[in-house]
């Protein structure tokens, strides 16, 4: 079987042959060709089962719009499911195959569901899987799952790359068919910026499509040289394969690009498909119209489509869909398909046509006032039964049906911003409605001109109009003459003869008669009706179909059609690959990597990184011989409170605060208080929210008269920033204060321990001494000449300094440090280290820092200053978040030192039954001491600070854990803090 | 030796890195240094002042400007970015501070950034692919913050040929990433 | 979306971060004002379906805080002002 439907003509490459696959046989076509019309040329019709009764489908369109013939296309880790085999180019060695059928294509072992399709009516769902409740979970859903879906996802990653891009237009032209050309040429020639985008590989839409001449050449031509001539204009962009999926804000609209979908495999480095986010100053939709059917007994047939697209098979791809093919239409429309296959040489049997006295072709034989009442074949079309004018029935035998109910106009874009379609009588069809985005007008059939003068022409004048309100001189050129026959139509929905089911939605299976049954459960709404059956609910989302379901509902309920109305539109047009969406923001490239100014020491020396944010921090730096974290954590906390330990703190928020009003602005957004700071010194900050919550605490150094670093929490560097940037422009917008992030500019080191300060001695040329450089002193240094910054502050509760050079000289200072450090024994710690100590020391952090407590459950009550006004003061004062019984910051250790406490665990007291009301708090960070040999943890207890010695349990359902613990004060370590001050 | 300050590049190198793809040439720059200016509440006459006795730029809104020993480039109202020839001006906050005195906020940004510059035929493929702004429409001499690949980056515009880009240092490594996978993807 | 910066002219709302409701520029004076009119402040905002005044920052721009009047249904953005100007013109000041 060689390409055996293949007719003269089309817009494809016949001096090139490709060899594709489906399911498993091997077929030839040619460049231009899609999936469907090779398949087709070589006299395959079924290309799919349906959804619900697995019944044989083939194309029933030739664009986007197909509800059919869906495949999967490629194997492997490109498998695609649901690809649209009338959209998917054709390339040489391209593989799909059928889905939603086993064991194959032609003997589908679901096809039962078609039997029993009395069962799956409309509300099948609702009815059959109400009751009992308890077997929707367990039985029901199991079952359906199985039963229901489309083709399958491969389970292996996308090894595609995906890209984003950012256009921008004067002019966005959407559709490349005659008004879209027409628009674009004028705009394009007026020098004006213009994109046009079209879904097609190959630009011209209809007109590739249709026998008839513009400008007095083939139309086809006609668009071929427009193309050319816009591609030759250096202020025209031509997208094509690239389909506006929706319409944003402000004339933004998203664009997906398939770049690379019609090749096997991308080429190196270029994405398989790019999103855009186009910025246009004004559009035109120019997206055409899609043909709609007529509902007869099974009209679901392979070989039933729709006439636009049968004829479109013959004079774009050269395929006569069928042997002996016939036309049923209710408008004139339909008659170009007999007119074209016919020319061709293909055997157009009759033209079965719901009107009388319309135009008869010659050499067509013509039933005018008759009507397809039922179709034979059980896996593709052999006759087609129809009742005729006078009453008789008569069995014409085909293998093609080419079916027009008239067009509906792609007014799918304009609804995006919730605008109804409106019903215009003389087409009988919805086009575009008030209110649709802004600066958004339609063209050409879209906007319901039905001819391809009127595309033409409407082209033209809506971009002429478009340019004036840009302010661009344009001139209207000569319009290419066209044809300009109106579109005679004479509305016939559905066939009324037959018990047998009529498709409306063939992908979801819904029937004329699931609409009657919508109707008679009173379901008549078009929300309600859609929802009920759910029309329009597949991937195709209802391109064909949805008009003919609520024309048959307005039928059943007596309304008109715009009484009856219409379900809207929301993005996207067509299916979007999650892929597409994700762009490079996947997997390692989910968001760049933040790297600290040790990162490379300490990747030299076997660290191991934790993600914090952004951040890649070392979490624990194991030495050799260590076989587990604990060993080196252990390790790294009883060496920095033996002697000394470094530790990189780059990542915590640095923000430079200067000006005159420096210091009473630090009051305003602090807690307490900062003006009479000393120069020289630091001070520990609470910054509250304004409801009175903690938002974020730090240390805060004075290093001039008019100069203070404040730092943050890693965590909040950003929000704290924006916060501060808000209380100085929006609430005291005459303060001098100046902000400017310093985090990355300097490289901060701190070193910790009982030897911190022989360490540094080494290195910091200024005397460092305690009379020198006391507890909490700041300044500006040198470091073997080199400029620098030291703190003395602490997070471990060890005398501790933090040191910092610029960024640049962070990788020398820590291998200063560590060299320094080597006759101390000194090592590097990470963040677990960190965490350990700091949760000795009743230090808060994360866990505590939870946008829910108070300074007061924290037991940092008394830094809240009410002599003055700051954030949050005023709200913290609230009766609720002051009580005696509320939470407060505790520390817990298991009663036996051997127990493993968990995070998360709920306090409960001894007895107490295991229930939400024994609940009197939880504990929010947990570490293992090895100054205590016990785990230790903080949390928020109920009372806490009155529970002191009581003995409790932690519970934990999902660690599954129910330990006795010991409530004690939060400070673990060196409670007095001796240690800071040595 | 011991006193030896060896400074690594934002990428982690001893020497500024320089990437060649297709037409594309992407340069670290290592030699600039960048303080932030900030006037005064009230200073405007003595701001001014300065600045011109300095030989500082203050260039208006989105632009980016030249000089004799510094550039400078908006920020936001009443700030800008001090650019400087970093072997002359390491210290680049000591060599403003004595012009401007009270008059201005300073604040030493050298190595808060680290610079691009990305030059060649055809740089509009691969910074709409990257950023927002229509660099092909913008003016030489544009300078804006604007999102690239997540990152807050200061985009100048030298010439349709040349842009520079200061993004945050930390991430050096992803914007260079970003710059390399987009340039190979439009060659 | 794209906000008309003052400054800056047309950004793409992706460079913004979005606060709430304008009235949060007029904050009450802590020490005069109690819990009440604190509370007031905080939490008794606005929902109107049309036009409304809201605070959007310019993040990954010029860090400025900007005071957008947005109609709520169709988002249309009718005017955009640099917050500092409004604080002042409302007779905030330190």
């Amino acid at each position: 079987m060689s390409q055996s439907n293949r007719i003269s003509g089309g817009q494809i490459d016949r001096s090139k042959t490709f060899r594709f696959s489906f399911d498993g046989h091997v077929y030839t076509g040619h460049p231009g060709d899609t999936l469907a019309s090779a398949l087709l040329a070589n006299g395959v019709r079924l290309m799919g089962r349906s959804f619900k009764y697995h019944r044989p489908r083939g194309p029933i369109s030739a664009g986007s719009e197909e509800p059919n013939a869906l495949v999967q296309l490629r194997s492997g880790a490109r498998q695609e499911p649901n690809t649209r085999a009338t959209v998917a180019e054709l390339f040489d060695g391209l593989e799909a195959t059928s889905q939603n059928a086993w064991p194959s294509l032609k003997l589908d072992a679901m096809a039962v569901n078609d039997r029993l399709n009395t069962f799956f009516t409309a509300g099948f769902y609702y009815k059959t899987f109400m009751w009992p409740a308890a077997f929707w979970e367990k039985v029901y859903e199991p079952i359906i799952r199985r039963a229901a879906g489309l083709g399958s996802l491969t389970k292996e990653e996308d090894p595609d790359e995906y890209d984003k891009g950012f256009a921008h237009c004067d002019l966005l032209v959407i559709g490349a068919g005659p008004a879209g050309l027409m628009a674009a040429l004028t705009a394009g020639r007026a020098g004006a910026r213009v994109i046009l985008a079209d879904e097609d590989f190959r630009m011209g839409g209809r007109l590739n499509a249709e026998s008839f001449e513009v400008g007095g050449q083939a139309g086809a031509d006609w668009a071929a040289a427009a193309v050319a001539e816009l591609a030759s204009l250096p202020n025209v962009r031509l997208m094509n394969r690239t389909t506006i999926v929706g319409a944003f804000d402000h004339g933004i609209y998203s664009a997906v690009e398939r770049v690379s979908d019609h090749l096997a495999v991308p080429a190196a480095g270029k994405p398989r498909q790019t999103l855009w986010r186009i910025y246009s100053k004004r559009a035109i939709l120019a997206g055409g119209a899609t043909e709609r059917p007529i509902a007869f007994e099974n009209n679901d047939r392979p070989g039933v489509m729709l006439a636009g697209a049968l004829r479109a098979y013959g004079n774009r791809w050269g395929v006569a869909a069928g042997d002996r093919v016939t036309v049923f239409t209710n408008n004139d429309d339909g008659l170009r398909t007999a007119r074209d296959l016919q020319a061709k040489g293909v055997d157009v049997a009759a033209v079965i046509d719901s009107r009388t006295g319309g135009e008869l072709l010659p050499g067509i034989r013509h039933l005018q006032g008759a009507q397809v009442v039922d179709s034979s074949g059980r896996l593709g079309l052999k006759s087609i039964t129809v009742r005729t004018a006078n009453g008789k029935t008569e069995t014409i035998a085909c293998t093609a049906l080419g079916v027009s109910g008239g067009w509906n106009p792609n007014v799918n874009i304009t609804s995006h911003h919730r605008s109804r379609p409106e019903w215009r009588e003389d087409i009988a069809a919805f086009v575009p409605g008030a209110g649709g985005p802004a600066n958004l007008v339609a063209a050409g059939a879209a906007g319901g001109n039905m001819s391809t003068h009127g595309a033409l022409a409407s082209g033209q004048a809506q971009a002429l109009a478009a340019l004036e309100s840009l302010g661009i001189s344009a001139t209207a050129g000569d319009l290419p003459r066209a044809e300009d026959a109106p579109i005679a139509i004479s509305p016939l929905w559905y066939v009324h003869e037959g018990k047998g089911r009529a498709w409306i939605d063939p992908q979801n299976d819904v029937t004329v008669k699931d609409v009657k049954l919508a109707h008679k459960e009173n379901f008549t709404s078009v929300e309600h009706l859609k929802r009920y059956t759910t029309l329009g609910m597949a991937t195709d989302q209802g391109k064909t179909g949805n008009v003919l379901g609520l024309a048959v509902m307005a039928e059943l309920t007596g309304q008109s059609i715009p009484a009856t109305g219409t379900t809207i539109y929301r993005p996207p047009y067509t299916p979007v690959a999650m892929g597409t969406l994700a762009g490079r923001s996947r997997g390692k490239e989910f968001k760049p990597f933040r790297l600290t100014p040790s990162h490379k020491w300490a990747s030299e020396q076997g660290g191991i990184f934790v993600e914090v944010g952004n951040w890649l921090r070392l979490q624990w730096l194991p030495k050799p011989g260590e076989t587990t974290w604990r060993e080196s954590v252990d390790r790294e906390v009883l060496a920095t409170r033996k002697s000394v330990g470094i530790c990189d703190v780059t990542t915590l928020g640095k923000i430079d605060i200067q000006g005159t009003d420096a210091g009473a602005f630090l009051d305003r957004v602090y807690s307490n208080t900062f003006s009479t700071l000393a120069v020289g010194k630091c001070r520990y900050g609470l910054m509250l929210r304004e409801d009175g919550m903690v938002f974020d605490d730090g240390t805060t150094a004075r290093m001039g008269e008019h100069e203070y670093v404040m730092t943050t929490t890693t965590a909040n560097a950003v929000t704290v920033f924006r916060h501060l940037e808000y209380c100085r422009q929006c609430l005291w917008p005459d303060m001098d204060v100046q902000l400017i992030s310093t985090t990355e500019a300097w490289a901060q080191f701190s070193v910790a321990g009982p030897n911190a300060r022989k360490v540094l001695q080494k290195i910091v040329d200024q005397d460092i001494s305690d009379a020198a450089f006391p507890y909490m002193g700041a300044g500006n240094i040198t470091i073997q000449g080199q400029r620098g910054r030291l703190f003395r502050i602490s997070f471990s509760g060890e005398l501790a300094y933090e040191i910092a050079v610029p960024t640049r000289y962070g990788d020398a200072l820590i291998r200063k440090l560590v060299a320094a450090g080597a006759e101390f024994d000194a090592v590097v710690y990470g963040t677990e280290a960190l965490g350990v100590m700091r949760i000795e020391k009743g230090h808060v952090a994360g866990g505590e820092l939870n946008g829910q407590s108070t300074a007061l459950n924290m037991g940092l009550g008394k830094m809240v200053s009410k002599k003055k006004d700051s954030i949050g003061m005023v709200l913290s004062q609230r009766e609720g978040m002051n009580r005696d019984d509320g939470y407060r910051l505790v520390g817990v250790k298991p009663v036996d030192p051997k127990a493993s406490i968990s995070a998360g665990s709920h306090f409960m007291e001894i007895g107490a039954p295991v229930e939400l009301a024994s609940d009197g708090g939880w504990l929010t960070s947990k570490v293992y001491s090895p100054h205590l040999r016990s785990d230790i943890a903080l949390g928020y207890l109920k009372a806490g600070d009155q529970k002191i010695g009581r003995r409790m349990r932690a519970v934990n359902f999902l660690t599954k854990t129910d330990t006795e613990v010991e409530i004690v004060s939060p400070h673990f370590f060196d409670p007095e803090g001796e240690r800071l001050r040595g | 030796m011991a006193n030896q300050w060896n400074a690594l590049t934002a990428l982690g190198h001893d020497t500024a890195e320089v990437v060649q793809i297709g037409p594309y040439r992407i340069a670290e720059r290592f030699d600039v240094a960048l303080a932030s200016l900030a006037m005064r509440r009230g200073q405007d006459k003595a701001f001014a002042a300065a600045a011109k006795k300095a030989g500082v730029p203050l260039p208006g809104a989105s632009t980016h400007e030249a000089g004799k020993v510094f550039g400078a480039f908006w920020a936001t109202p009443e700030m800008w970015f001090v650019e400087a020839d970093f072997a002359t001006h390491e210290d680049i906050v000591a060599a403003l501070k004595p012009a401007f005195g009270e008059a201005a906020s300073i604040t030493e940004q050298t190595d808060a950034w680290v610079r691009f510059d990305v030059s060649g035929e055809g740089l509009v493929a691969v910074f709409e692919r990257l950023s927002n702004l229509d660099l092909a429409t913008l003016p030489d001499g544009f300078a804006s913050r604007t999102v690239m690949e997540h990152l807050g980056v200061y985009l100048i515009r030298h010439s349709a040929t040349s842009v520079t880009l200061y993004g945050p240092r930390s991430s050096a490594q992803g914007l260079l990433h970003a710059l390399e996978v987009t340039a190979k993807s439009v060659i | 979306m794209i906000i008309n910066h003052p400054i800056l002219g047309p950004r793409d709302a992706q460079e913004f971060v979005y606060l709430g409701d304008a009235n949060l520029i007029n904050r009450p004076d802590g020490t005069t004002a109690g819990i009440e009119a604190f509370h007031d402040y905080l939490y008794n905002r606005d929902n109107p379906a049309g036009e409304h005044r809201e605070l959007w920052y310019h993040e990954q721009g010029d860090r400025s805080w900007l005071v957008v009047t947005r109609n709520t249904v169709t988002h249309e953005i009718t005017k955009v002002e640099l917050a500092r100007d409004v604080a002042k013109a409302q007779g905030r000041s330190k």
